[in-house]
């Protein structure tokens, strides 16, 4: 099954976290990954630029609105994404664990829609 | 056979049925219906003659008609042809190794209690699979209508499904972290049935016969385990005092005042034997085992006065340690109460108070007032016990401080 693990942080708190540590968590990440493209669980997965570079779209009345910020004020934030491929629910909750950031923040599992064909 | 004699077979049975039936179709809802038409069929045939074993009986009548629903689906292709094929070939037969039903039963246990649903949720899904409890019963239980709870069941059934959540025991290190999760299941099952959270009767047997029920098959299924003689002993200690709890008018009996041969001596024994295999499994003290050894304390004592008191705070102490909780705390200034006297337990009682971790836990004031009317300060008492009132929804508890009131005067 495929599995989108989403990545919530408070992005405030995260912008003050000193170079080193940084430099430490982000060195876990790349170790994380490596990992999970060996494994072949890897399908893909990103960082995001913070909320404050977010616009939101709604099309009402054939007419495009755009708003500056994301499309909830919430305590976390989506930072960054892995979509990746596990057996079942608790190899995916176990990967989740390993994520840096599950220390800190939340990593939201959900199952990729699958279409019947 | 009776259709009231198939009907009990059916529920003593389904359970079990149903463990297995749902790994072979690989789907809750595909192996319950199934299992519903296996009883119709049960309820024609079994009148002239019964099968010598049931559950297998049950298991293969509803695999064919699992087969017959996967074909009568409009969208029948290459998935659902491999699973029929593959049910086809696998015929439970009667001589099916005991060891392989019982793995079944846990995996359906290990699955409705995984920690990806909501501890109400797996609850409900509890009582519904591995109890057999109908739709209207769950929703009984949770004190909601029908419809409400029937919805709830269908989400949690559509995301095993959706979320892939797998049907199994877990294995090596995830092992005790999830059974102390099912643990936790089984007792709110049962503390529900002890004292209920809200309503016009104090207890509600059906839910801890349920969760005894539950406690003894697991028991059975993973032996040596101390979490769980503990819990086991727990409840039946506990239960045993039923008879003495209330008033045939439904008022409350306080353990002060209890008839202690009303309590059930067999079940006492029970869990005495329990406890001690409990407290003999090598490893830390677990904490149902060490509540076990408590509820054992005041089964085995002749009196409320001849209680082991300094020992039951002992072991209040013990779970502070290994469980600690604002629940805890409360109990064991209750036991203190009788070791040290009133005014040092309600120091104890006005600390945790003045923290907030016990906030909207009703029983605090409860225990304060008991504490303020031993020491004879009324009004406090009084006011404390009016708080106790507004803060539960259970009336036999509110007809309790009503009459402690009307007692003091």
């Amino acid at each position: 099954m495929q599995y989108l693990l989403m990545i919530y942080q408070n992005e405030v708190e995260y912008a003050k976290i000193d170079a080193a540590t940084s430099q430490k968590i982000l060195a876990e990440y790349q170790s994380f990954t490596q990992d999970i493209i060996q494994n072949g669980n890897f399908k893909a997965g990103d960082r995001l630029q913070p909320t404050t570079t977010a616009t939101t779209v709604r099309v009402r009345d054939g007419k495009t609105l755009t708003t500056d910020g994301p499309f909830a004020e919430t305590r976390e934030q989506l930072g960054g994404y892995y979509l990746i491929e596990a057996k079942d629910l608790n190899a995916a909750i176990e990967i989740a664990a390993r994520i840096p950031s599950a220390r800190i923040g939340s990593i939201e599992v959900r199952p990729i829609w699958v279409y019947e064909k | 056979m009776t259709p009231g004699e198939i009907d009990k077979i059916f529920r003593d049975e389904a359970g079990r049925a149903l463990a297995t039936l749902i790994r072979l179709v690989g789907d809750f809802d595909l192996a319950e219906d199934a299992l519903q038409d296996a009883f119709a069929v049960a309820l024609e045939r079994w009148a002239c003659e019964v099968p010598d074993n049931p559950r297998a009986w049950f298991v293969n009548v509803a695999k064919h008609k699992a087969i017959d629903r996967i074909r009568r689906q409009a969208v029948f292709r290459g998935k659902q042809q491999a699973l029929v094929h593959e049910l086809e070939l696998n015929a439970l037969g009667p001589d099916e190794p005991t060891a392989t039903l019982d793995d079944d039963m846990l995996r359906l246990i290990f699955t409705c209690c995984h920690p990806a649903f909501a501890p109400e949720v797996q609850v409900a899904l509890t009582l519904r699979t591995v109890c057999g409890l109908s739709t209207m019963q769950v929703a009984r239980a949770f004190l909601v209508g029908e419809e409400a709870m029937a919805q709830r069941l269908v989400r949690a059934k559509q995301k095993i499904r959706l979320a892939g959540i797998p049907y199994e025991v877990p294995e090596r290190e995830m092992l005790a972290p999830r059974l102390d999760g099912v643990l936790a299941v089984i007792y709110l099952v049962f503390t529900e049935g002890y004292v209920a959270t809200e309503g016009a009767d104090l207890m509600r047997p059906d839910l801890a016969s349920e969760a005894i029920r539950l406690g003894r098959l697991l028991n059975r299924l993973m032996p040596d385990r101390a979490g769980i003689k503990g819990l086991l002993a727990l409840m039946l200690l506990h239960d045993a005092r039923r008879a003495g709890r209330q008033t045939p008018a439904g008022d409350i009996v306080l353990l002060e005042e209890q008839d202690r041969s009303l309590w059930h001596r067999a079940q006492i024994d029970e869990g005495l034997r329990l406890v001690e295999h409990a407290l003999r499994v090598p490893g830390r003290p677990q904490p149902y085992a060490v509540q076990a050894a408590i509820a054992a304390l005041h089964a085995r004592a002749p009196s409320f006065e001849e209680t082991d008191w300094p020992q039951i705070a002992g072991l209040y102490e013990v779970l502070l340690r290994i469980n600690p909780s604002p629940v805890i705390e409360l109990n064991h200034a209750a036991a203190l109460s009788m070791v040290d006297g009133p005014a040092r337990a309600l120091d104890l009682v006005d600390a945790i108070a003045a923290r907030g971790g016990l906030r909207g836990y009703e029983l605090l004031p409860a225990v304060r007032a008991d504490l303020l009317r031993r020491l004879g300060r009324t009004e406090e008492a009084r006011e404390a016990y009016r708080a106790a009132t507004v803060a539960t929804q259970l009336e036999p508890l509110r007809r309790l401080y009503a009459r402690r009131m009307r007692e003091m005067g």
